[in-house]
């Protein structure tokens, strides 16, 4: 496959968000959009429209089926495609990147795997308030099936992760706990680090909800020494339906399959049929093989770019924000505990969220109103809605400066 | 499209300080309407005396469209026939998402001039829930009477 926009490397510098911008193709078709939405979906630079659609016409055929050239060649993308994902988590072996359609499916193939299998009822599974429902749900839904308990460490009064009171709610028959790297609604980064050693000292095992962190954090799977870990391709600056599942490989070779159906099995009679290992095992069916090759191609340009160079412009300019909101007379930032990053979640005296965002809108810019799909977590806060500004690669100063022009016209037309 | 349309004086003001706003003790009837997109809720009480609305009110938070709206509708509701609550839904119903409807009768020609101010919401698929939200839960109220229900705009 010969790459339509070559990734250009910029390795080592800070970043340049204005020349990111000339990458995203996007922003040329909507001028003067400023975009502050990536929390719920990044956009795509060219290098990965160009290459999905490059694809499909130099090199598509079904992976893992055909002898002939063209289905070998497609397998190889596709396989290395798990091997850039591999990089990107800094996992031990490819055996250890599953596909799949996103966080939210990552997270119900755990549950519904390894749940299902080794969760007994009298166990306890650990999340915290900072949960996207894709995080909450899930195991809802698995407890109503196999009666385990289902514990929610609390956060403290600064909207951070309570570490102490976590740490209470661990107990001998805590199996799995599962936490966000970092919270969608507010921005707050959890110590994932810490959470698992204390995790692990009382034998849970640990899966890590990193669709927020994976675009905004250098991330390693093996220095966190999570179990497993999820991330989903469209917030990382690659395509939707596409999704990556870190597990560890001792974890992943007891589990059984979740879904059955070709390409995940080794030999099928109608009495019995013996299974792929991982990660083949995981993945019935035909996979969304250019997803996963476009995926390859944005977690390849945002290597480029420099995960630690990414984090530092994340961080700076986060701080910018929360600088220029907290100066606007009538705005209150919603609390992110001792470490936001990437997230604006506030409020405005007497506007509500959705009145605010319509307004933004007319404004060319691009907010989220409501509750983040993190219900539990916003009632706690005793909020209702916010309204929630994210941040991405293609953002610079300039776009808190308009969001915060446009909250106080917003404020004025208000005013009465 | 100019954001005034939407945000016009008239729905500010009765976002802002929305009338019949209150809660019911012995209501007739009584439904809850709920906006999973944005969380907001908003309860509508309902006392009838025969086909007559005697009372009608509502509580609840929600965003300056839906405030306007349910405040709107509190005030036009009041003393009309079931009947004629029917033909103002269908009514309102094609203002705010620009379908078409029956020509309103002279009666209650008033009551739709009234609510004209929230047609600047077609312009705004997004939040056409928002002005049909209290509508919604007041027709809600009426099919489950004092028992309550939910209902929910998607
Ligand atoms: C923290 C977090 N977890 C899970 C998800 C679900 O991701 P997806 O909808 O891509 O499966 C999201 C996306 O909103 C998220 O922000």
């Amino acid at each position: 496959m010969t790459p339509v926009t070559p990734v250009r490397p910029r390795q080592g510098g800070a970043l340049d968000p204005r020349a990111i911008r000339r990458d995203f193709p996007i922003f040329e078709r909507n001028p003067g959009l400023v975009f502050l939405d990536s929390g719920a979906s990044a956009q795509k630079p060219a290098a990965v429209i160009d290459g999905v659609a490059e694809y499909y016409r130099s090199d598509y055929a079904n992976v893992h089926r055909g002898v002939y050239r063209l289905s070998a060649r497609s397998t190889e993308l596709y396989e290395a495609a798990r091997e850039t994902a591999r990089r990107f988590l800094n996992a031990r072996e490819a055996a250890e990147i599953v596909f799949v359609r996103g966080g939210t499916e990552g997270i119900n193939l755990v549950a519904n795997s390894w749940g299902a299998t080794f969760l007994k009822p009298g166990d306890e599974v650990l999340i915290t308030e900072l949960e996207h429902h894709a995080n909450i749900v899930p195991w809802q839904l698995l407890r109503d099936r196999i009666g385990f308990a289902l514990k929610v460490a609390p956060i403290d009064a600064t909207g951070g992760l309570d570490l102490a009171a976590f740490e209470a709610r661990l107990g001998p028959r805590t199996r799995l706990v599962a936490v966000t790297h970092q919270a969608n609604a507010t921005g707050a980064v959890l110590p994932v680090e810490a959470i698992a050693r204390l995790a692990h000292a009382r034998g849970a095992k640990v899966l890590v909800d990193g669709c927020q962190a994976a675009p905004r954090l250098p991330v390693d799977v093996q220095a966190i020494d999570c179990d497993f870990y999820v991330f989903s391709g469209h917030k990382t600056y690659g395509p939707t339906g596409i999704g990556v599942l870190y597990g560890r490989k001792a974890l992943l070779d007891a589990m059984p399959p979740w879904q059955g159906g070709g390409d995940m099995i080794l030999d099928v009679t109608f009495e019995k049929t013996t299974f792929q290992d991982p990660p083949a095992r995981f993945e019935a069916g035909t996979p969304d093989i250019s997803g996963a090759i476009g995926l390859g191609i944005a977690l390849d340009y945002v290597e480029a770019l420099g995960r630690d160079a990414i984090l530092e412009h994340e961080e700076a300019l986060t701080s910018y924000g929360v600088d220029r909101l907290s100066r606007l007379a009538g705005v209150r930032l919603v609390g992110a505990g001792q470490r936001r990053l990437g997230i604006l979640s506030f409020q405005v005296d007497d506007i509500h969220p959705h009145d605010l965002a319509t307004i933004l809108d007319r404004h060319k810019v691009a907010v989220r109103a409501g509750h983040h799909c993190a219900q539990p977590l916003i009632d706690k806060l005793g909020l209702g809605a916010t309204t929630r500004a994210s941040l991405g690669i293609y953002n610079d100063e300039s776009d808190i400066d308009a969001l915060a022009e446009a909250v106080t016209a917003a404020q004025r037309m208000f005013k009465r | 499209m100019d954001l005034r349309d939407l945000y016009q004086d008239i729905i500010l003001d009765h976002g802002q300080r929305p009338r019949n706003f209150r809660v019911q003790e012995h209501p007739s009837h009584v439904a809850q309407g709920h906006n999973p997109l944005c969380g907001d809720r908003i309860t509508v009480y309902l006392t009838l005396e025969g086909e007559r609305i005697a009372d009608v009110s509502f509580q609840g938070r929600g965003c300056a469209i839906s405030q306007a709206s349910a405040s709107l509708m509190t005030e036009i509701l009041k003393g009309k026939t079931l009947a004629e609550a029917e033909t103002l839904f269908r009514g309102f119903h094609a203002k705010v998402t620009g379908g078409d409807a029956p020509a309103a009768p002279e009666a209650l020609a008033d009551e739709m001039e009234r609510l004209e101010p929230l047609s600047g919401v077609k312009a705004y698929p997004a939040r056409v829930k928002c002005a049909t939200l209290a509508w919604h839960a007041f027709e809600a109220a009426l099919k489950s009477g004092s028992a309550g229900a939910t209902v929910k705009t998607e």
